[in-house]
């Protein structure tokens, strides 16, 4: 998997420690007014809106597999890095590259507003 | 009508007129086929569409309305459905094209469907516009319905069909007196025979509702509000309110005022087209071959093919018209009645003792129809008989066969979620394409038994058969990789794996999709006796900050109160934390403890801290309450010291984490009144000693528990009671509350393990539940002292301001974040 170099990012907004979030679950965040779910998952940490495209659930407390997360309320499943539902109903949030360096967790924003920026769509991962 | 040529962006849009089961059926089928054409949903009700179907179970059960929408309001967008709520259509041109919304806007289509769906029917006798009189049909009429039965010392419903007979028992459910006034000499005269409607009446008196046959409602009595009937007869009946069910008329004004041709209904051909050649008709406004359908099935075939009318497309067969069929969503009635089951030559079976009465009716060799009362399997194989106009030979043979019939004998194309039309055929497809294996999924896939849900034991049965094992082999605790309980276990015990990590690495369990991790999480558990390497992110949320997730993402706050006994210092800690912490809500519960609900996440540890008292286990599957009554303490009637004998069964349970949650209770006589014998394990004190009962039920299911044992003592019925819940929790299913376990394993397998004491497995199961319980952490809220994770109860916090940092993203994104992370 290799990251999109063509990103209309011009910057990085910090989102916290990479160590609080233990691995397999998720943490809320927010960048300039969005609210985002931050999960660290086997590959790396991912970030995807914050609130279920159902009703509102909180993502970021659902439970993580390989690749998804599961709504806590009415167990929505979405894909980590499209945002897609992927069982249970339809639907898709937002999904957005987080980048870990030094133990910090960044997310690319745009450089007019300050706002995540989603990422591109991924070819399939293998 | 343009013939489905390839329209140009911006085309006029198919219009779909009502947003009713039908309205919303026609916008799928389109969309289905043609992910284009632009689609206008105009809707004459405030609310997207909703399942109209479930509004009776819905008033029986006091459940909220908003929770029947059929589609997120995502869908909407996704399908670029543009709806309009809450406005009609109040005039419209066909041949122009045009049509005027009760907003005064105005707007163009190319085509369009009329779906407009029905009113109730009201009669035009006096006092009809009284307050308290109510039609049944919306979720309005619902809740009015539902506010007016309280407290109301007696409810009317005029109409015995099945409508009238749904509302009676909403009504009777909420403790309501109710009585049925009828006009004809038995119930549901349209579907039933004297023999079936012998039976019906008893049943629903049974229920609380009485039944008045004969009586011709001449009037409703009252001055500004109901009060009462007067029949035709003289006779006079006083009630609060009344709610009127004798029937529908379909919604034709606005077609008529059109041009288009109505008579009952819009009169449609075979291909749904109305008169007026641009525009069809779906649902209970349509009239095909003479008949107006007054249910679901029937419209998402005609939606099918009206879809392909309004794209020009020849795709399905002709609309030609359906069986009736129809089943009284009424608790503990079951009765299905199938086509036309008057006259001809008919087969029955019945038995009066069982209420039993099954009825197949033949003419010319063929079955028209059926009915089905006190035991109604293999409907859907008679439904299926009738619609396909089978030639049958011998009809007492075929009752024989669907008695008989399972999943597997069902034709392809039986419609076994009449709610959603979802067809036998379908669900088989489903199964085997996505390689389902559990009945969630196939009802989340499939929508068959997401509606009214009385199909989904069917949906199971179809699963096991197309699985291929018996029933308890096919319930996967991995559905992804199809792994048992037992697999897993078995898997765990030989390599003594401790955590669900280990076991992941191993076999691949819980990464696919997650949904098993706590099943797993549980297992690892058990088998370890407690002394298994606990991993948070395979618990459920709750179990991860140990309080209940809300619809708004809150948590609740339930201590524990054993035996809910309480003490005037606890009751004003918890008054403290509600104020300091302005908790939303404090209610008391149906389990007699006190629940603290719209807690935010963060503020948990700090509240345990204040109230000081342990965890209830609310949020987990684990052993929840023991509830008493207040027995020989203070009860005139106490033949047993419940409160003492509840506290102490609480005290040596609490903790443990168990399959599903397990709810008991002590009572100090039969009279009851902690409602043992409908709890996973009660106690009830009879003259010397106590009985115990276990595997009842009191929720989704009613089941009064199975007597295990009566025994002299509290210490033996403590002990019964502890080894039955370790044989529990080291068999049952994830997720498979007691009620299941016993009906699943048999009581007499239970007894054996629980009660025969020569065979040693009591006292092994005694000693494995001491292990277990000595481990288990005493009070899981004192991590508001010692997190697992130091930051559990709070979100990520970017320091300070939202400053942007680092250097353009282009430099650090080509660092391949992704690789590094590993
Ligand atoms: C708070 C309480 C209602 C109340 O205000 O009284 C309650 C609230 C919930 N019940 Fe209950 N039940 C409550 C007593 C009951 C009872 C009565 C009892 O315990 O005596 C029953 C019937 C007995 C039984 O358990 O069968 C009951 C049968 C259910 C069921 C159906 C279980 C079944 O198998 O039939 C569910 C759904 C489930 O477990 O899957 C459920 C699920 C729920 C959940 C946890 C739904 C959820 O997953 O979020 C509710 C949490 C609401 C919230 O936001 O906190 N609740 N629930 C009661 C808490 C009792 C306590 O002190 O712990
Ligand atoms: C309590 C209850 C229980 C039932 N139980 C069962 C059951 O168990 N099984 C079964 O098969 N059937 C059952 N039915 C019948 C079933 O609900 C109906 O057959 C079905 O809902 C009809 O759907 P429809 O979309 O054709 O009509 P409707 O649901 O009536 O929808 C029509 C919609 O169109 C709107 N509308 C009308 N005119 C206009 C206009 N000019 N402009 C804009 N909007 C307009 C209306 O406001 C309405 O929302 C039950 C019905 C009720 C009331
Ligand atoms: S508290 Fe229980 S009965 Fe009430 S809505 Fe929630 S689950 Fe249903
Ligand atoms: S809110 Fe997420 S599934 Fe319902």
């Amino acid at each position: 998997m290799t990251a999109s170099g063509s990103t209309a990012a011009t910057a990085l907004h910090r989102l916290g420690r990479a160590e609080d979030i233990p691995r397999f679950e998720g943490r809320t965040a927010t960048v300039a007014g969005v609210s985002l779910a931050v999960f660290s998952t086997e590959h790396g940490f991912v970030a995807i809106g914050a609130a279920c495209p159902h009703q509102g659930g909180p993502l970021a407390d659902g439970i993580v597999s390989e690749r998804c997360v599961t709504c806590p309320l009415h167990n929505r499943r979405i894909d980590l890095h499209t945002g897609e539902v992927v069982a249970g109903g339809e639907g898709r949030v937002p999904a957005y590259e987080v980048v870990e360096r030094d133990g910090d967790l960044y997310v690319p924003v745009s450089g007019v507003d300050g706002t995540p920026l989603e990422r591109e769509p991924l070819e399939a991962a293998t | 009508m343009s013939e489905g040529a390839a329209r140009p962006a911006g085309a006029k849009p198919i219009l779909v007129v009502g947003g009713g089961i039908a309205g919303q059926a026609v916008c799928e089928a389109l969309r289905r086929r043609d992910p284009e054409v632009p689609l206008v949903m105009v809707c004459g009700e405030p609310r997207l569409p909703y399942d109209r179907v479930t509004l009776s179970t819905l008033l029986a059960s006091e459940g909220d309305p908003a929770s029947l929408q059929l589609r997120p309001a995502e869908w909407y967008e996704d399908n670029r459905v543009e709806v309009r709520l809450g406005e009609e259509v109040e005039s419209i041109d066909p041949q122009a094209g045009a049509c005027r919304l009760s907003s005064g806007e105005a707007l163009e289509f190319d085509r369009a469907a009329l779906c407009t769906g029905s009113d109730p029917l009201m009669p035009p006798i006096p006092g009809i516009d009284l307050e308290g009189v109510y039609p049944f049909r919306g979720p309005e009429d619902c809740l009015a319905i539902g506010r007016a039965a309280e407290g109301a010392s007696r409810a009317a419903v005029i109409g015995g069909g099945l409508l009238g007979l749904e509302a009676a028992y909403g009504i009777a459910s909420r403790g309501c007196p109710v009585t049925v006034v009828h006009l004809m000499d038995r119930l549901m005269e349209r579907q039933l025979d004297e023999g079936a409607a012998a039976l019906l009446g008893p049943a629903m008196e049974a229920l609380g509702a009485e039944v008045l046959l004969e009586r011709q409602t001449e009037r409703i009595l009252g001055w500004a509000r109901a009060q009462g009937l007067r029949f035709a007869d003289g006779g006079e009946m006083e009630c609060d309110f009344v709610v009127v069910s004798i029937g529908i008329r379909a919604r034709t004004d606005l077609a008529r005022s059109a041009g288009i041709v109505c008579e009952r209904g819009v009169v449609v051909d075979g291909r749904m087209r109305t008169s007026a050649p641009n525009v069809v008709a779906v649902g209970e406004c349509a009239q095909h071959d003479g008949i107006v359908y007054g249910i679901v099935a029937p419209l998402h075939e005609q939606a099918e093919v009206a879809a392909d009318t309004l794209l020009g497309r020849e795709g399905t067969a002709p609309y030609g018209g359906s069986v009736m069929s129809a089943k009284l969503k009424v608790m503990g009635v079951d009765l299905v009645s199938i086509g036309d089951a008057h006259g001809g030559a008919a087969a029955i079976v019945a038995d009066d003792d069982a209420s039993v009465y099954r009825k197949i009716v033949v003419k010319d060799g063929r079955p028209t129809g059926a009915i089905l009362m006190g035991d109604v399997r293999g409907h859907e194989l008679l439904l299926e008989s009738v619609r396909a106009g089978e030639e049958v030979t011998d009809p007492l043979e075929l009752l024989a066969a669907a008695s008989r019939a399972t999943g597997a004998d069902l034709p392809d194309a039986a419609q076994v979620c009449n709610c959603n039309g979802v067809c036998k055929g379908a669900i088989v497809e489903a199964i085997e394409d996505g390689g389902l294996g559990s009945t969630a999924e196939v009802v989340a896939t499939t929508r068959a038994g997401s509606g009214c849900g009385s199909c989904k034991p069917l949906v199971t049965e179809i699963l096991h058969f197309v699985r291929g094992g018996d029933v308890e082999e096919a319930s996967f605790l991995c559905p992804c990789l199809k792994q048992t309980r037992e697999e897993l276990a078995a898997t765990i015990r030989g390599h003594g794996f401790e955590s669900v990590t280990e076991v992941a690495a191993q076999c691949g369990t819980g990464r696919r999709c997650g949904a098993c991790k706590p099943g797993l999480a549980y297992l690892i558990s058990e088998i370890n006796g407690n002394r298994h390497r606990e991993e948070r992110h395979a618990r459920f949320i709750n179990d991860r900050v140990h309080a209940n997730i809300q619809r708004d993402g809150t948590f609740s706050v339930v201590p524990r109160i054993r035996g809910g006994v309480t003490s005037p210092a606890e009751l004003r800690r918890i008054a403290d934390v509600a104020e300091k912490y302005e908790v939303p809500m404090v209610k008391l519960t149906g389990g007699q403890r006190i629940d603290l609900l719209g807690v935010a996440k963060e503020d948990l540890p700090a509240i345990w801290e204040e109230l000081d008292m342990p965890s209830g286990h609310a949020y987990a599957k684990a052993v929840r309450t023991v509830k008493t009554c207040v027995g020989t303490d203070f009860c005139r009637f106490g033949l047993g010291d419940s409160i003492a004998a509840g506290i102490e069964l609480e005290r040596q349970m609490e903790g443990l984490y168990t399959p599903h949650k397990v709810k008991s209770s002590v009572s100090g006589c039969p009279r009851n009144c902690a409602e043992s014998y409908v709890k996973d394990i009660g106690f009830v004190a009879v003259e010397g000693g106590w009985e115990i009962y276990v595997g009842g039920a009191s929720g989704s299911r009613v089941r009064k528990g199975d007597l295990l044992a009566t025994v002299p003592t509290t210490e033996e019925a403590i002990e019964v009671a502890l080894t039955f819940l370790q044989h529990y929790r080291e068999n049952a299913e994830y997720l498979e509350r007691t009620y299941d376990f016993c009906e699943r394993v048999g009581m007499e397998a239970i007894e054996r393990a629980v009660l025969d004491e020569e065979s040693g497995e009591p006292a092994r199961l005694r000693e494995r539940f001491r292990i277990a319980k000595a481990a288990v952490e005493t009070d899981p809220w004192l991590e508001r002292r010692d997190p697992v994770h130091p930051r559990q109860f709070v979100g990520l916090e970017p320091d300070g301001e939202a400053a942007l940092v680092g250097p353009p993203a282009e430099a650090v994104l080509a660092g391949a974040p992704a690789e590094d992370a590993r």
